[in-house]
């Protein structure tokens, strides 16, 4: 290949890619000249795309109008149990599935992994009755205690992502330990949990971001207000101030910010993350 | 060793008992709940497959079906193709590989219930971005989310843009493309295309299929826009089939009629996968030897 050729894909290349990352981030653009300006200018035509004068005020007047500190509260509330529910179970799970030697473990790991292909409706209603029948309707145990096993269902991604990882550690290491005289319990934490930071950290991300995104589990459970997530929040908050949209799109500026600045700061383990499950054939 | 099972087997106890509690018990339930005239409130009647032939003569259960298989006609193939056509643009030895792949990953990271709102907004027959845009270009406007015909290809278009998951999975895909191969191409002459066409094609074979199933199983099941965006309008042009299982079981309590949908949906996903399974055979290679 001719460098004068390679200067011309290359070219091409860019090019493409700028015309299309037009396309994706338009939207966002769309989003933030929107939160920034007043009901007036909003509404003129042809658009404008610079607010003039800049409407600072509809942040504090979208937060003012609804209990958004709330909703933030309770999402945080719900993360922190969640990811570290999912991250331990699951690990724990991974652990015994690929380091620890049991009859059956093959046969129970495959049973698990059939969960995936198991369309969420199936299990919607059933689960939405149990927690009924278990007075648990309107607080955050249906959205929290499935995270304490395996993240239950959805879960085995996360175990599945453990174990592929858990078989690149050399098995020597644990067996020094035992004969050290250590427990598995010992190993996992000892042994195996230092050496997985780099999936950990994936699994706390793809949690976290599952938990901010979610929208039909808060919408089924929680009923009063002040129990809240923050999507449930925006989402009331949509139908609720149709009119007000400066408010409306600077209420969802505010939802999106905190998982976009994790992308910037993470960036990495997104890509690495999908790499490490292994999806080549 | 009696003590290692012990232990292999308290350590997968929570998976273990989630699965149990959380997936096996609730489907045997469902199973259980598809075959009874159940309406909240009131006790249960074992009416056999009462709700499955009754299902038959429900016009709202096609139309639901229509909607969701045109919606994932749309939505799988579009994304398929668009998430691997960028993938190989961001995988190329480019300056700022890593400020594309975020601005194309972007989207999928913004929460349903936002991007709706944003949507909502662009797709504004009045004053949305999208018909100003085709106001200034001269070109028709459309009546978009709020049109009969438009709804569906909207919303097609909205989730298009949410290709990200795609592209990083075929970005994984193509790191595990062997490089030696593109030499060998190059030393029989051939160019861009050749290379593609017998080398990166068939290797990523395997991707595209996990893409399809997983893609095709995800937007069976797609209920955040028409719950927030449309609610299943206009004129039920966006019943989808979860926002249809949802009213049912959470508006009209009616437990047993949406049981019985879910268990249709299940065995339809079922069917899918195992058809595109089946296909697979024909199509996609997997690498000789290449146990690992």
């Amino acid at each position: 290949m001719t460098r004068e050729g390679s200067l011309v894909r290359r070219t091409a290349v860019w090019v493409l890619l700028a015309a299309g990352g037009l396309i994706m981030v338009t939207p966002f653009a769309w989003l933030v000249r929107s939160a920034l300006m007043d009901d007036n200018q909003i509404f003129v035509s042809p658009p404008e795309w610079i607010p003039k004068p800049f409407a600072w005020a509809n942040f504090s007047g979208a937060l003012g109008s609804q209990p958004f500190a709330r909703y933030f509260l309770n999402t945080m509330i719900i993360e922190v149990l969640v990811v570290t529910g999912t991250v331990l179970t699951c690990a724990l799970a991974a652990f015994s599935f690929s380091r620890l030697r049991w009859r059956g473990r093959n046969l129970i790991f495959g049973l698990l992994l059939t969960g995936v292909m198991l369309p969420y409706a199936v299990t919607l209603i059933p689960t939405f009755v149990m927690w009924g029948s278990v007075g648990a309707l309107d607080t955050f145990i249906p959205l929290t205690v499935p995270a304490w096993f395996a993240g239950a269902g959805g879960g085995v991604f996360n175990i599945f992502l453990f174990r592929q990882f858990f078989l690149t550690i050399p098995f020597e290491l644990d067996e020094a330990a035992y004969i050290d005289g250590a427990t598995p319990w010992k190993v996992f934490w000892g042994v195996i949990m230092p050496l997985s930071k780099p999936v950990v950290v994936v699994v706390v991300i793809f949690t976290f971001i599952g938990v901010w995104n979610d929208f039909l589990g808060p919408l089924l459970y929680l009923t009063s207000d002040s129990k809240y997530t923050l999507a449930l929040g925006l989402a009331g908050f949509q139908s609720t101030y149709t009119a007000q949209w400066g408010f409306l799109m600077a209420a969802s500026l505010v939802v999106i910010l905190p998982i976009i600045l994790i992308f910037f700061v993470l960036q990495r383990y997104f890509v690495e993350g999908v790499t490490l499950t292994g999806v080549k054939g | 060793m009696r003590a290692e099972r012990r232990w292999g087997w308290l350590l997968a106890a929570p998976a273990i008992l989630g699965f149990g509690i959380f997936t096996i018990g609730p489907m045997i339930a469902s199973l259980f709940f598809s075959l009874t005239d159940w309406q909240i409130g009131a006790p249960a009647k074992f009416i056999g497959l009462g709700n499955y032939r009754q299902l038959g003569h429900d016009p709202l259960f096609w139309k639901s079906l229509n909607v969701t298989t045109y919606y994932t006609l749309g939505v799988v193939p579009l994304t398929l193709v668009v998430g691997f056509v960028i993938a190989m643009l961001v995988n190329q030895g480019i300056r700022g590989r890593g400020f594309w792949r975020t601005v194309y990953y972007l989207p999928t990271l913004v929460p349903a219930v936002a991007s709706s709102v944003l949507w909502i907004w662009i797709f504004n027959p009045d004053f949305g971005l999208l018909n100003s845009m085709l106001r200034q270009a001269g070109l028709p406007t459309s009546s978009w989310i709020y049109g009969e015909q438009s709804a569906v290809p909207s919303l097609i278009l909205m989730s298009t843009w949410g290709f990200g998951n795609a592209m990083v999975i075929f970005l994984a895909g193509l790191q595990g493309v062997p490089r030696q191969l593109y030499e060998a191409v190059a030393i029989d002459g051939g160019g861009t295309w050749a290379r593609f066409r017998h080398v990166t094609l068939p290797f990523m074979t395997p991707t595209i299929f996990y893409n399809l199933v997983t893609g095709t199983i995800g937007t069976f099941q797609v209920f955040n826009q028409a719950y927030i965006m449309t609610q299943g309008g206009p004129n039920n042009a966006t019943e989808f089939y979860i926002y249809y299982l949802y009213t049912k079981a959470f508006t009209d309590s009616e437990i047993g009629y949406a049981s019985a949908l879910a268990w249709v949906l299940f065995v339809i996903v079922l069917v899918i996968t195992v058809l595109l399974f089946r296909n697979a055979r024909r199509w996609v290679y997997y690498e000789m030897g290449a146990a690992r």
